[in-house]
């Protein structure tokens, strides 16, 4: 590492409203430099554009159900793994791609950070040793709580104390980064073969319901004052009609106000909110109520969505919401796999088609753009795909270009078998707004990076960031007219430095860079009572004894740990 | 057409992954050009011309293309991979995945193949006078879209696992075939002129299994309907008709459900 300028190229770095404006960019070992020396590394990005290394809010990409795809679709992998490459490893699969793919297809694409967005706190140690194994993104993991034991029993009495005791312990143990909540008291219902399908369901055994779960770790996370608002997967998920749950439950962050030493002021991230926007009451009426949810988002300004659209790919849909994969398995009659992780979670993975001659594949596509367009505040609203559920992370560049395109649109939308149809359930037809630049960088860089209470080291370009600059070949001033240059420019980056790293050149992958894994210890006042409720749990319901449980040191090698003191 | 001849010269130490020996590829090519295409042996990429001698050019597309491979091609993969027109000619034996996700044209080997003979297939025809090896027309590991058109013929006897997940063509084995036929078929007809062991039709959706000789062992999912005269592959004979398989879901059409038939010819 050592100097590198980046020259005259079109600057876009929302975090200081810089948009499009012709400058330098200079590096000086793996932060952003007001300046560097004659001898640095000169790079040309004469006509084209500057922007931050990219940021993903929500992707799953490492860890037992990912794994569990892998290996229960090697179909996945056929006719779509190149053979290895001089300088760097052989990549294998498609939608769930293997750790190596996974590193150089984010890196090609210009991303420096990736959440992985939900790890089975049990199996935390598999979550870090593919993250390892991930070469040259940034990467952390956010352990899922809405299901646990601890949890619901802690916020069943309301003790939100114990409860951010207890968190604050498992992020430790686990090397975790936040709170993840997927489909809240749900999961837990499904050891019963039940389900939680309002806000207002009873979980079983446990006599909480899925609002006091989601308003507790809420709660619980402020009071820690985690980098991360709370994560959540809704209830309901891809249910006709569940928008009026998703509603309900983002409704439950009105009031709430962050607190926090990470510029974050949001309180809630409600995840792949395309499969939350559902209308109708069945698969025969669906329709799209992307209007009405992101209505509600514009104007509750503590709240962030990431979108999930649909790709119109075939993929394989992986969650913890575990009874909502039994549903899907019943819906196409494909494998499927299930799984219960001990006094946790549970988790699901099936196949799934997404094919653009389906009516409900063609609107779900709609829903996910609609709602990326009626975004008022694209600082708030982040391109995901729920990777690989509605589509894999290798399409965000064909989702910019929708997003930045109405023709694009139109010609896909005209391609489907039942377009009118389509037409008539959904608004995006209608919808003529086209995203600028600016607002990508914001949906993908600068937004994300401030949700994650990341704003101080990625998502934009002030000196003393962190050096994670892409280059892609983009003319600010004259755009190509046909769209597919955009995602083409998008898909490939021109130069991509990270960490100070060149690690993309032409497209290539150049390096296999420096990658860390950020995790969270949030210090708390020693706590006896959840002390003693962990030795005895462990003792009592666990198969593995408490000190198999933490994840090694060792398997997280290259740590970035961001330490927060919690005032009592 | 045009006639290019490939004359295996040398026993490649590992096998030769020969994606490329398809008259798709070879179309518009002359004999040099054809001896310079990539295989690979191992992690290794070699030149097909390091394998075969190349006679002949190609015709100008693929229909217009006939290749001859005269000699023994027991280590040879991927023959015909994804063909679509023109013809193939092995004059020996050919190894696993010959003619395998095929659109279209004719492969003829005239003595055994070895496992996964026309995977995934979707049209043409496949001709072997010799035996074939396990997994004739069947699907990729984990794919459940199977063989979904065209014809596979195998003189001699067939393996196991024939036509797993298939959804349409048609398979013929005209001598025995050891277990599992059709398995997860949902759709396509598979024949067996000889005896078959059992496993005869698990968790067949839909689609037709004709056994001109014995089921040795039938499945508890098959139930006998009834006594049926049916056409098969140029004769007329009188079978017993089973439906199954029970224990699988089936798509109902105006209300009644619609099984996988098995057709066993009576005594």
């Amino acid at each position: 590492m050592a100097e590198i300028l980046i020259k005259n190229g079109f600057v876009i770095d929302p975090t200081r409203n810089i948009d499009g404006d012709v400058a330098d960019i200079a590096i000086k070992d793996d932060r952003i430099a007001e300046q560097v020396g004659s001898g640095a590394k000169v790079i040309d990005a004469r006509g084209k554009v500057v922007m931050a290394g990219g940021v993903d809010v929500h992707a799953h990409v490492a860890g037992p159900k990912v794994n569990v795809g892998r290996l229960m679709r090697p179909e996945d992998k056929l006719f779509k793994s190149p053979y290895a490459q001089e300088s760097y490893r052989m990549e294998s699969g498609f939608s769930i791609p293997s750790t190596f793919k996974t590193g150089y297809d984010y890196a090609r694409m210009g991303y420096a950070f990736v959440m992985e967005a939900a790890m089975p706190p049990l199996h935390s140690p598999h979550v870090h040793e593919e993250i390892h194994d991930t070469p040259i993104i940034d990467q952390g993991a956010l352990p899922v709580f809405a299901n646990n034991w601890f949890v619901l029993e802690y916020l069943k009495n309301q003790e939100i104390e114990n409860s951010a005791s207890y968190v604050a312990w498992l992020l430790a143990a686990t090397k975790g980064y936040g709170i993840k909540l997927v489909n809240p008291g749900g999961t837990a219902a499904w050891a019963w073969g039940l389900n939680c399908l309002t806000l207002n369901d009873t979980v079983p055994f446990f006599d909480i319901t899925p609002a006091e779960i989601i308003t507790g770790l809420m709660k619980t996370n402020e009071y820690l004052g985690l980098p991360h608002s709370i994560h959540i997967h809704q209830n309901s998920l891809g249910t006709p009609g569940n928008y009026g749950v998703t509603l309900d439950s983002l409704r439950l962050a009105e009031g709430m106000k962050a607190k926090n030493k990470f510029s974050r002021d949001t309180v809630m991230h409600s995840t792949h909110i395309q499969f939350h926007s559902y209308g109708g009451d069945s698969w025969g009426n669906f329709e799209s109520k992307a209007r009405e949810v992101m209505d509600y988002v514009n104007q509750q300004k503590n709240i962030t969505v990431d979108l999930g659209c649909v790709t119109l790919d075939e993929t394989t849909t992986m969650t913890a919401d575990g009874p909502f994969e039994h549903h899907l398995t019943r819906l196409n009659h494909l494998k499927w796999a299930n799984t219960d992780v001990e006094l946790e979670t549970a988790a699901g993975v099936v196949p799934y088609v997404y094919d653009k001659d389906i009516k409900v594949c063609g609107i779900q596509w709609a829903i996910g753009l609609e709602l990326g367009l009626y975004a008022k505040d694209p600082m708030r609203t982040f391109i995901t795909t729920d990777h690989p559920n509605a589509g894999p992370f290798i399409r965000y560049p064909r989702i910019i270009k929708w997003l930045m395109s109405r023709d694009a649109r139109e010609e896909t939308l005209a391609s489907f078998k039942y377009s009118s149809k389509v037409i008539d359930a959904t608004n995006l037809h209608a919808i003529e707004t086209e995203r600028n630049l600016y607002e990508i960088a914001q949906m993908t860089r600068a937004g994300p990076a401030k949700a994650l209470g990341l704003s101080h080291m990625f998502g934009g370009l002030a000196p003393g960031m962190e050096a994670n600059v892409v280059v892609y070949d983009l003319n600010y001033k004259d755009m190509p007219s046909d769209p597919e240059m955009i995602e083409r420019a998008f898909s490939r980056a021109r130069w991509f430095i990270k960490s100070g790293d060149i690690v993309v050149k032409d497209g290539d992958i150049a390096s296999h860079g420096n990658k860390r894994t950020f995790w969270v210890n949030a210090k708390v006042k020693e706590n006896p009572q959840v002390i003693r409720d962990i030795h005895e749990k462990f003792l009592k319901d666990y198969t593995v004894g408490l000190n198999n449980y933490p994840v090694w040191d060792s398997l997280a090698p290259n740590p970035y740990v961001i330490n927060i003191d919690v005032e009592a | 057409m045009a006639l290019v001849t490939l004359k295996p010269y040398k026993t490649p130490e590992l096998y030769l992954e020969c994606y490329n020996i398809s008259p798709d590829v070879f179309a518009g090519k002359t004999s040099a050009e054809i001896a310079e295409l990539d295989v690979r042996e191992g992690k290794t990429t070699v030149k097909l011309g390091d394998f075969f001698e190349v006679k002949g050019n190609a015709g100008k597309t693929p229909e217009e293309t006939e290749i001859r491979v005269s000699g023994d091609c027991s280590r040879i993969k991927y023959i015909g991979n994804k063909m679509t027109a023109g013809s193939i000619t092995v004059d020996g034996n050919a190894d696993m995945y010959l003619g395998g996700w095929m659109k279209g044209g004719k492969i003829h080997v005239l003595g055994n193949v070895h496992s996964f003979c026309g995977i995934a297939m979707e049209g043409g025809e496949i001709l072997v006078d010799g035996n074939a090896e396990n997994y004739v027309g069947c699907a990729y590991r984990g794919d459940w879209r199977g063989m979904r058109g065209g014809t596979i013929r195998i003189r001699g006897n067939a393996g196991n696992d024939i036509g797993t997940f298939m959804l349409g063509g048609t398979i013929i084995v005209e001598k025995n075939a050891f277990i599992h036929v059709s398995t997860h078929a949902e759709g396509g007809t598979v024949i067996i002129k000889g005896d078959v062991q059992g496993r005869v039709g698990g968790q067949m959706v839909k689609g037709d299994i004709y056994v001109l000789g014995a089921v040795q062992h039938m499945l508890p999912g098959f139930k006998k309907v009834g006594m049926t005269e049916r056409e098969v592959d140029g004769m007329t004979a009188k079978f017993t008709h089973y439906i199954g398989d029970l224990g699988e879901r089936h798509l109902k059409v105006k209300g009644k459900e619609v099984y996988a038939n098995l057709y066993v010819m009576a005594a």
